[in-house]
């Protein structure tokens, strides 16, 4: 599997979100992208999969156009978590069986409740299963999600700041099963973050986005405090601690 | 790769699951059984006492002359048409409050039945459809029923299209469109107060009566065009059940589960605003059903609509066949207008559910 995004661009009446947005992604990768609020990560991730509509470029899943598939069968390849979810009175297994929709012809098979106790096993919610969305914390509502989208075994997972309401144990727990998600299940991940230390210890690429243009990408190398200071505005220092780079602030 | 998802040690989850849903079945059919049973009830009330036998003796083409027309001619379109209507607009309730994201949605609004009690006025007032009737029983008439039918029906279906348009090229979010059927709302509202004023007490007198919602205008004819009508949407919305859950977690998500979230929405509001537009020219106005019908089953057996979607229907059935049951026999022979029935019985039992919350599991 590769993922190629081409020219890709987005503006609203008023501006320009996103500019000339190149990059490729390959099976395994987690790609973490970075930049400060509204520089465009999270319109990105909505243009891949074709939320929103770009208003030029292409965005190419192997050889295949995303913009010629049928929403089911991109809702097949690529899975997304929205950055705020609208909790409904729904169960736990309600939420994740939905993950297969886009399989579902008429009711949901033996194979599709698997399939969705599986990804709730994955996300270590086997026993939330029949507790309400409302009533559950943030925390586990993001796991739901993340759950729901693994149920729709895509190729491809679009995080949209999937840590960012969480408590440090849960940030850690949810970064790592992304990790391990993408080395098992064979996926790839592309994940908009604001912890530059949670993304350095578990991404392997890195997207560095300003004002709606690709900054800085590619792998360990591309987080230099020179890139993070043009990118935050903010003076930082790079140390390492047991091989992990860490970001502190001047 | 990707069979690692399927094959997984155990069941149980699935198992819990699906005892949960079973449950859900089982309420839906009780509430189909329940229907049944005060559908029966319905058709033995009234002033002509009939027994049960003689009720079925008639059914099955063994009555007498007169339990013939009373069973066959006047309660059982009557009965029927309370079911039928009943579970169009409920379940047009449920889809409204799904599509427009909205709890407070209903076939109302959108501005449906204010429009078409506007066209009820220019058929009555205007174009002179009703007058007066000699008879003690009631004090006016509509003349020709079918005229102010039809200047109802063409007018909320001008409100809905008229919001669907908006919707589609000005692409009008579901909050916008609330927004626009209240203005419309209020329009015809007005419209109506404007030709009222105009008009002569009696005129004034018919269409006030027409407005009340009135279940024993629908003859045969009506009951048929309603049931085929109501059956078709309800497969349409059985049909899309999936893509009502998926809009419930949000329009993006939506989206990226495959739904097209625009078109659904447009196909959802427009079948439920025929059904609401077609039992409202009927049967006038009937109030309430459309907004409580979906909403007491929803704290009862939960937002999945593809139980939600049946069972609102069963509840506005059953709502609207106990009110209109009450409304005969409560102070019989006179027939109150089952709309206010519908209200002084469903808001006690609406607000009690408010007050009680959600049913747990």
């Amino acid at each position: 599997m590769k993922l190629t995004v081409e020219g890709l661009a987005f503006k609203y009446p008023s501006r320009h979100v996103l500019n000339d947005i190149n990059f490729t992604l390959s099976k395994g990768e987690f790609l973490a992208i970075l930049g400060v609020n509204g520089a465009g990560k999270s319109t990105l991730l909505k243009c891949i999969n074709r939320v929103l509509k770009p208003h030029k470029g292409s965005v190419f899943i192997n050889e295949d156009e995303v913009f010629r598939l049928s929403r089911r069968d991109l809702a097949k390849r690529i899975g997304y978590v929205a950055q705020r979810q609208e909790s409904s009175r729904a169960t736990v297994f309600d939420a994740v069986l939905l993950g297969r929709k886009p399989y579902i012809q008429w009711e949901a098979t033996k194979k599709d409740m698997e399939i969705a106790q599986n990804a709730m096993k994955i996300l270590k919610l086997e026993d939330y299963a029949l507790r309400y969305l409302n009533e559950l914390s943030g925390g586990e509502q993001q796991k739901v999600v993340i759950a729901r989208a693994l149920a729709q075994e895509p190729e491809i997972l679009l995080l949209d700041e999937p840590t960012s309401s969480l408590d440090l144990k849960n940030q850690l727990e949810v970064a790592g099963i992304i990790k391990s998600v993408v080395k098992n299940q064979e996926m790839s991940a592309i994940v908009t973050m604001h912890d530059l230390n949670l993304a350095l210890r578990f991404a392997d690429k890195f997207m560095l986005v300003k004002n709606g243009t690709i900054f800085a990408a590619g792998g360990l190398e591309v987080i230099t405090p020179e890139n993070i200071e043009s990118v935050y505005s903010v003076p930082v220092k790079i140390h390492e601690i047991d091989h992990v780079p860490i970001v502190v602030p001047l | 790769m990707k069979d690692g998802l399927a094959t997984v040690d155990g069941l149980k989850q699935t198992d819990i699951y699906q005892r949960y849903t079973a449950k859900k079945k089982l309420a839906v059919i009780l509430l189909g059984l329940l229907i049944a049973i005060v559908a029966v009830f319905a058709v033995n009330a009234g002033s002509t006492n009939l027994n049960p036998a003689q009720v079925m003796q008639t059914i099955f083409g063994k009555g007498s002359n007169i339990s013939d027309i009373v069973v066959w001619q006047i309660r059982l379109p009557r009965i029927l048409a309370a079911v039928i209507a009943g579970a169009g607009l409920s379940v047009a309730g449920c889809v409204m409050q799904n599509n427009l994201r909205n709890p407070l949605a209903s076939p109302s609004t959108l501005g449906i039945s204010n429009a078409a009690a506007f066209g009820a006025n220019v058929a009555i007032i205007v174009f002179g459809a009703g007058s007066i009737q000699s008879t003690s029983a009631d004090a006016v008439a509509i003349n020709n029923p079918y005229v102010v039918t039809f200047s109802a029906f063409i007018w909320s279906m001008a409100a809905a299209f008229a919001i669907l348009l908006l919707a589609r090229f000005k692409g009008f979010s579901p909050e916008a469109m609330v927004l626009a059927g209240v203005a419309l709302s209020s329009l015809f509202s007005a419209g109506t107060i404007l030709i009222q004023y105009f008009a002569q007490d009696v005129q004034v007198a018919a269409v006030v009566f027409w407005t009340f919602g009135d279940l024993g205008r629908a003859a045969w004819n009506e009951v048929i065009i309603l049931a085929v009508l109501t059956g078709a949407s309800f497969i349409y919305f059985m049909f899309r059940r999936w893509d009502y859950n998926a809009l419930d977690c949000g329009e993006e998500t939506a989206k990226s589960l495959g739904v097209h979230v625009e078109n659904i929405r447009l196909g959802g509001v427009f079948i439920s605003s025929l059904i609401t537009a077609v039992a409202v020219s009927f049967l006038g106005i009937i109030g309430f059903i459309g907004l409580v019908g979906p909403q007491i089953m929803r704290r009862v057996i939960g937002s999945d609509h593809r139980y939600l979607i049946p069972s609102s229907a069963l509840m506005g059935a059953l709502l609207l066949l106990v009110s209109d049951t009450l409304a005969r026999t409560v102070i019989s022979p006179v027939v109150l207008p089952v709309g206010v029935i519908t209200s002084f019985f469903g808001a006690p039992l609406f607000l009690y559910l408010l007050a009680r919350g959600y049913q747990k599991k």
